[in-house]
């Protein structure tokens, strides 16, 4: 199935280090600016309980889950050991003229 | 070194078994525990969990068991420790064999001084079998009433409100949640039950509780009287030392371990609730924290040092509670805090920092709806354990990012 891009919000809506919570058509994704300045998308919910992993925090690759303190690599979608165990579902991102985009597949 | 043995199988004990494996320890691994289910968490027990009748939340299946390595004995009491023979005993007349054990035994709901037996009328929560008898007493209209105003009973008096039952929660002190909850917050929550219809009751003295009828009753002091068809009692929990205490080892309040979570043998080790630890940012205080992630951490951490590694507990406590809509978390000890700082986080949510007298954040407590807090409080953590002495102007105002406090 081919992706659909999707706008997500300006480049600068999301400061360096930290995520922002996108919802569409239904579906809730989590989309980071890492340190380097890089965009990165995964699913919304922790894989344990399903919270809102933008309300956690990021620090460095890691994206903590606000209930328990699942922590995930958001570039990978890598579960990174208890409560969670199952990994995150990761999307393409690309920054195009200024605006963040979502490949939705 | 090729056999351990764990004793309980709650959240400690279970993470250590999996810790070992994740460790590439290569010896046998038997995880023991009384239940008669594989681990669950407890936490959903109180909240959605109970209100759902929901089957227990395992921590991991049977395959996963079963590919780790790791024998589980369900239903399976223990009735000794031998230390000469380092073997542990069960109810059942089986003996396993350690060269190293895990004494991972919990904590119980403390018992209310004179109250009936085994009744299905008076109850404590600590077990999924104690929720869904408690869930099952729960309807619209049905009174209960709950002993205790701390986290247990104010949860489980949320619960119980969403399930349409008439709740009333009787505490001893002045206020609720007076153990490590600032006033401040105490006064939301308090506030939150109430306009919700639940009766607190405050600085009450109870003389006895008994059946009455085809339920319960409480007897005031004062003459008065609470009936309700379910009564709870959520009065704190008790350390499960007496295993510890009956193999000789040293018991002070918990099972007494050092900072690498030691017992007196150096064979033996124990972690989670049923310890007692000093705790290095609180200048060596020992503690004993009946908490959810302490026991996670704990477990992952002894796991280490089973195998031979001396890692130091170093983290700092870390406590949350969910009722209605609110969250409410805490990070840190805040006993012997000399300043309290206010941010604003929202309308309605808000956290206070706490000082020690020569300017150290040594605790944050925050309330608000959902995760409002979480990210900050997990900043105020980090902060805490890195000793820092943050400027309080910094802290009150919501324009400095607490990322940047940390420095890094």
């Amino acid at each position: 199935m081919s992706s659909n891009w999707v706008e997500v919000c300006a480049a600068d809506e999301i400061d360096e280090e930290d995520v922002i919570r996108f919802d569409h058509e239904g579906r809730t994704f989590a989309v980071y600016r890492s340190p380097d300045d890089e965009y990165f998308a995964t699913d919304g919910l922790c894989t344990h309980e399903q919270i809102h992993l933008a309300d956690g925090l990021v620090m460095d690759d890691i994206i903590e889950c606000p209930k328990h303190n699942g922590r995930f690599n958001y570039k990978t979608g890598q579960a990174n050991g208890a409560p969670v165990c199952v990994n995150l579902r990761t999307y393409p991102v690309k920054v195009e003229a200024g605006s963040v985009f979502l490949a939705i597949s | 070194m090729s056999r351990i043995v764990i004793v309980g199988a709650g959240e400690c004990g279970a993470r250590a078994a999996f810790a070992l494996r994740e460790k590439d320890f290569d010896g046998g691994i038997t995880l023991i525990g009384a239940e008669p289910d594989l681990p669950y968490e407890r936490p959903p027990l109180s909240k959605e969990g109970l209100a759902a009748a929901a089957p227990p939340k395992y921590l991991a299946d049977a395959m996963r068991y079963q590919e780790a390595r790791i024998t589980v004995l369900t239903n399976a009491p223990v009735a000794r420790i031998d230390r000469d023979e380092k073997a542990v005993e069960l109810a059942d007349g089986r003996s396993v064999a350690y060269d190293r054990l895990l004494l991972a035994t919990g904590a119980r709901p403390r018992v209310f001084p004179g109250a009936p037996e085994n009744s299905e009328r008076i109850r404590m929560l600590r077990t999924h079998a104690d929720a869904l008898a408690i869930r099952a007493a729960l309807a619209p209209g049905r009174k209960l009433a709950v002993i205790g105003g701390g986290f247990i009973g104010l949860e489980l008096a949320a619960t119980a409100r969403k399930l349409g039952a008439e709740v009333g929660v009787i505490e001893g002190l002045p206020r609720i949640l007076s153990r490590g909850v600032p006033k401040e917050i105490a006064a939301i929550v308090d506030e939150r039950h109430r306009r919700e219809g639940v009766k607190i009751l405050c600085g009450a003295r109870i003389a006895t509780i008994g059946h009455q009828g085809d339920g319960a009753n409480i007897l005031l002091a004062d003459g008065g009287s609470i009936a309700a068809d379910l009564l709870v009692v959520g009065i704190g929990a008790t350390p499960n030392t007496e295993l510890a205490e009956a193999a000789g080892l040293a018991v002070e309040d918990g099972i007494a371990v050092d900072e690498t979570l030691r017992t007196s043998d150096p064979d033996i080790f124990a972690a989670g609730d049923c310890c007692s630890f000093p705790l290095s940012h609180y200048h060596g205080r020992r503690v004993r924290l009946e908490a959810w992630r302490n026991a996670q951490e704990q477990g992952t951490l002894v796991a280490a040092n089973l195998m031979g590694a001396a890692k130091l507990v170093a983290s700092v406590p870390w406590f949350w509670s969910d009722q209605y809509e609110l969250t409410l978390q805490i990070a840190g000890l805040a006993d012997d805090a000399a300043v309290t700082v206010r941010r604003d986080l929202s309308d309605d949510a808000f956290i206070l920092f706490h000082l020690d007298g020569e300017g150290r954040l040594i605790a944050a407590s925050a309330i608000g709806p959902g995760n409002a807090v979480a990210r900050d409080i997990r900043l105020a953590e980090m902060l805490i354990a890195t000793g820092s002495r943050p400027d309080p102007a910094a802290l009150a105002s919501p324009e400095t990012k607490l990322k940047k406090l940390l420095g890094v």
